[in-house]
């Protein structure tokens, strides 16, 4: 069903404008030709360069930094320690209300006293270049006391070594989750399946590294922050309160960003310290993360060991859940979000299409020292869907059914609606019934069945795997605010009518690439009534957009685009009753089409909006005397109905082994999803595809692997495998729209769909086309090595 | 400070002469000596391919080139193929199949996809994902960006 967008007034004959065409994007012509401003390619005068003097020990003290050498060294400005740092930065403590227990120590901007994984910053060198502050970093002399280390996350829930001495374990947050009659319930089953699953730690690799620009006037106490960050207010806010500048003081300003996906939410350290040592030097300074920092200091994800346990009738229906998630997190929970929303996700979601009523859950985030980990594209759903899709699968085969049919013995019936599930999550409306037979349908998965069973005669190994799955999206201050996290669940818009007839958005949600300035020029033209080519989209700038929360958690169309949904009626409204006055009709006859005013009824044009636009700016003398016109208007939005906006979907994914070297070659992957409205089709779909290959990555090729000593054992481009584009499969996306009616826009997210399901859709096809075989993998990321070895060859 | 060394090159038609550090590397050079900022940094170790630029009608590494190596050749940078108008037809393909999310890869992926095109007339969509496959992108899928190719085949 096609949401039914009131955007004109009822009675009228128009359409729906843009919402639902697939247009171009809008100001991306610059990326196409090398003339963007991403924060390295920014010119300043007085510009200075920061590098960074890390750990090379996983948990060392520090005994002794020398820095007589490297001051000396051609270009350099300054050198600073930690103690030094602190002074102009207060350390933090990523801690949330909501999360019960959860514990850190306080984090500072550059370590002092010891260095909690390898890759931690113990020094900054500034100088008047980047290749001179690198010259220096390798002047830095350093005598280190090496620490016991953690590196498994066993042995740091065991416990015999602690990493923080003010605590008395390594346990950083943990939950349990019982809604009761579980063991009575597997009692009861006819069969209970068990397994474990393994899922290794990845990270991002946005192409661009992290980026900071910082700009202190000492004149004005005033700090402008260039950043590749996708939550420009709540940097302002914290430069704010740890560097001691009143917030309205503080401008943090995006440009192009290269990439983001999680990675760029969070607080840095060696981000801060840039940001400190801008105000300490009174001039601007800039720190770009080169690939290795990168590997080395870009939040990871993952790394998870789940059990779960399933319980089943003969007749297929699941009736209860059991699950023990153990995930490490580094020596330090990530500020602001924290670390422990991961797993708590985990927690929430574990089981989430399904219609059983006992689901009991414990999970463990621990400290160890190893880089932190944090929130990336998708958080925790990848680890849920997977395991629950593994698990299903396994009991589907102990039972003889086939995975198709026991989804849809178990997926809650689309009239369920609203549904509480026994994590706690409610869901307003989902559709994984429709989404299946519409998934069976377009794979042609009968067809699939036989011709793999057909090739099997041939020696041929081919799988088939499906991922059905749950989504957050547009979350309610639930998700951070409640904890005490200033972080904003709102976003605002402002749309101005320009004296041309052309309309200005100013959006608080960023544009890292997705596409939102483009769906918000959609959105946009079709509230005000012009035409695409009149509107022009700013966002990413503290000191020019109303106030909001930025780009995470799929929230950017169905937050952002619902308040500039919001102000562009608004708008449409206030450019009527200046119509109503010039054309003296009443305001009720008119309506805006293309550009110009016309007869609600007739269409006939009366006025064009380049005209009104004079007369409101230039002549409001002939405006009546006691009428103000209004020609910029601001609407806020904030979901409060649901804590989050769920969506679903599912995925499947056709893969071959090939039993003598290990390899997995990706045929064909599919994707149905629904996100309620969609406002722009092919950016959604290519939005699903690059989603779909970060999680094909994840099950297939990335892992930071570190060794005993915690050292990291490939964080580099060329040993830390990316997925490229001769080994990806073509993707087929297709939509079902069930529109949230939380919002007038009726959109949800899409962002994290496609990197949720992968994972798991491909470990069942890996496992079905290992079945035969009779071999089984449980631990991402399925490498030749981890295949060979379940087929017994190595 | 190691001695700068004089070296001439032709960078998008204009020859400059300029004295520079044997260890900066090409895409170094262009970007902080000539301001040239489309070509960008994604690894500097050769993998990436973010920093693909054309030294004398070869796409090259930026990272893995000395400026100084560049003495005497002819350099294209994407600011130079976009003025020539040589990539348009791409950045047209490009633009309409929405084949570039965050475009920090994308300067690099159309003169790749250039260098293609103009070795093979009607390259099939294996070759094009064998082409491309030394750009790394992680925004898209790569399809966007391989349909863009296969859109201007024989245009």
């Amino acid at each position: 069903m096609k949401a039914e967008l009131p955007l004109h007034a009822p009675g009228t004959q128009l359409d729906k404008g843009y919402i639902g065409q697939s247009v171009p994007r809008p100001n991306t012509q610059r990326l196409l030709q090398g003339r963007g401003s991403f924060i390295d390619d920014l010119r300043f005068p007085r510009l200075a360069h920061v590098a960074f003097f890390r750990s090379p020990y996983a948990h060392a003290r520090i005994k002794k930094l020398d820095f007589s050498k490297a001051i000396k060294s051609p270009g350099v400005l300054a050198v600073f320690d930690g103690p030094k740092v602190a002074e102009y930065c207060k350390p933090w403590v990523a801690v949330l209300a909501h999360l019960k227990g959860i514990k850190s120590p306080p984090q500072h901007a550059i370590a002092i006293g010891r260095a909690c994984w390898q890759g931690e910053a113990v020094a900054a060198v500034v100088a008047e270049s980047r290749s001179q502050a690198e010259d220096a970093v390798a002047l830095v002399e350093a005598e280190w006391e090496e620490l016991p280390v953690v590196v498994d996350m066993e042995e740091a829930l065991a416990g015999k070594k602690i990493i923080h001495p003010e605590f008395t374990d390594n346990i950083c947050f943990k939950r349990e989750h019982d809604t009761g009659g579980v063991d009575d319930a597997f009692a009861q089953a006819d069969l209970v399946v068990e397994d474990t699953f393994h899922f290794g730690r990845h990270t991002g690799v946005c192409l661009e590294g992290r980026a900071i620009l910082a700009d202190y006037n000492a004149a004005e106490h005033s700090l402008t922050v260039y950043h590749a960050t996708q939550a420009p207010h709540m940097m302002q806010d914290i430069f704010s309160r740890h560097l001691g500048i009143p917030e309205a003081n503080v401008r943090v300003i995006c440009r192009d960003i290269g990439g983001s996906f999680g990675i760029k939410v969070h607080v840095y350290a060696d981000e801060m310290a840039t940001a400190a040592i801008s105000v300490i030097l009174r001039r601007p300074v800039k720190f770009v993360a080169d690939r290795l920092e990168s590997f080395l200091s870009d939040i990871h994800a993952r790394e998870h060991r789940v059990k779960v346990k399933v319980g089943v009738k003969k007749t297929g229906e699941i009736v209860a859940f059991d699950l023990d998630d153990l995930t490490a997190i580094g020596p330090y929970s990530v500020y602001p979000r924290t670390s422990g929303i991961e797993g708590n996700q985990v927690v929430n979601l574990t089981g989430g299409p399904y219609k059983h009523q006992k689901y009991r859950a414990k999970m463990h985030c621990v400290f160890t020292n190893k880089n932190v980990t944090c929130q990336y594209r998708a958080v925790g759903h990848p680890i849920a869907v997977a395991l629950t899709e593994g698990i299903v699968d396994l009991a589907a085969q102990k039972l003889g059914i086939d995975p198709a049919l026991f989804r849809k013995i178990n997926l809650i019936p689309d009239e369920a609606y609203p549904y509480t599930f026994p994590s706690g999550i409610k869901f307003e409306k989902l559709s994984h019934h429709q989404a299946l037979d519409l998934l069976l349908k377009k794979m042609d998965y009968q067809a699939l069945r036989e011709e793999q069973k057909a090739l099997r005669g041939k020696g041929v190994y081919r799988g088939i795997g499906l991922a059905a799955m749950i989504e957050v999206t547009n979350p309610s201050p639930a998700f951070y605010g409640v904890g005490g996290a200033r972080i904003s669940a709102q976003d605002g818009a402002t749309l101005r009518l320009e004296p041309t007839g052309m309309v200005t958005v100013m959006c608080s949600v960023t544009e890292q690439g997705q596409g939102t300035e483009a769906i918000f020029h959609q959105i946009a033209a079709s509230a005000v009534g012009v035409s695409l080519d009149k509107i022009k989209v700013i966002t990413g700038d503290t000191g020019v957009t109303p106030y909001g929360g930025g780009t995470w958690a799929s929230r950017g169309a169905g937050i952002g685009g619902e308040a500039v949904l919001q102000a562009g009626r608004a708008l449409r409204s206030n450019i009527l009753d200046i119509a109503s006055k010039i054309l003296s009709v009443e305001k009720a006859e008119l309506d805006i089409l293309n550009n110009e005013i016309v007869n609600k009824l007739t269409l006939e044009s009366k006025l064009p909006l380049a005209e009104l636009g004079r007369v409101a700016y230039f002549r409001p003398d002939t405006l009546p005397v006691d009428f103000q016109s209004e020609l910029t208007v601001t609407r806020h939005y904030t979901p409060r109905q649901y804590g989050f906006t769920f969506t679903n979907g599912i995925q499947a994914s056709l893969v071959e082994i090939d039993p003598d070297t290990g390899f997995v070659k990706l045929l064909k992957h599919w994707c149905v999803e629904d996100s309620g409205t969609v406002i722009n089709p092919m950016l959604v779909d290519e939005q699903i595809r690059g989603g779909v290959v970060q999680g094909i990555g994840a099950a297939l090729y990335e892992e930071c692997l570190y060794g005993p000593d915690g050292q990291l054992l490939n964080g580099n481009m060329a040993d830390y495998l990316v997925p490229m584009s001769g080994e990806m499969p073509d993707i087929s996306c297709f939509h079902i729209e069930t529109p949230t009616k939380q919002a007038q826009l009726g959109a949800k997210g899409v962002g994290e769909a496609g990197t949720a399901g992968a994972p798991g859709a491909i470990m069942n096809a890996v496992n079905d086309a290992l079945l035969p075989l009779n071999a089984r993998v449980t631990a991402m990321p399925f490498t030749p090595e981890r295949i060979l070895k379940a087929l017994r060859k190595v | 400070m190691e001695h700068a060394v004089e070296a001439t090159l032709t960078v998008n038609g204009a020859k400059v002469t300029r004295r520079i550090q044997p260890r900066v590397h090409l895409v170094d050079f262009l970007r902080e000596e000539l301001g040239l900022t489309g070509s960008h940094i994604g690894c500097e170790h050769g993998v990436c391919g973010a920093c693909t630029v054309r030294v004398n009608g070869e796409i090259v590494r930026g990272c893995l080139m000395l400026a100084v190596q560049a003495d005497g050749c002819t350099v294209e940078t994407i600011e130079g193929l976009s003025d020539s108008q040589e990539l348009a037809r791409l950045q047209k393909a490009f633009h309409e199949h929405n084949a570039f999310q965050c475009g920090f890869c994308t300067p690099a992926m159309l003169m790749a996809a250039q260098d293609l095109l103009l070795h093979k007339k009607s390259p099939s969509r294996d070759e094009i994902r064998a082409h491309i496959s030394g750009n790394y992108c992680r925004c898209t899928g790569y399809q966007a960006i391989v349909d863009a190719i296969e859109s201007v085949i024989g245009k």
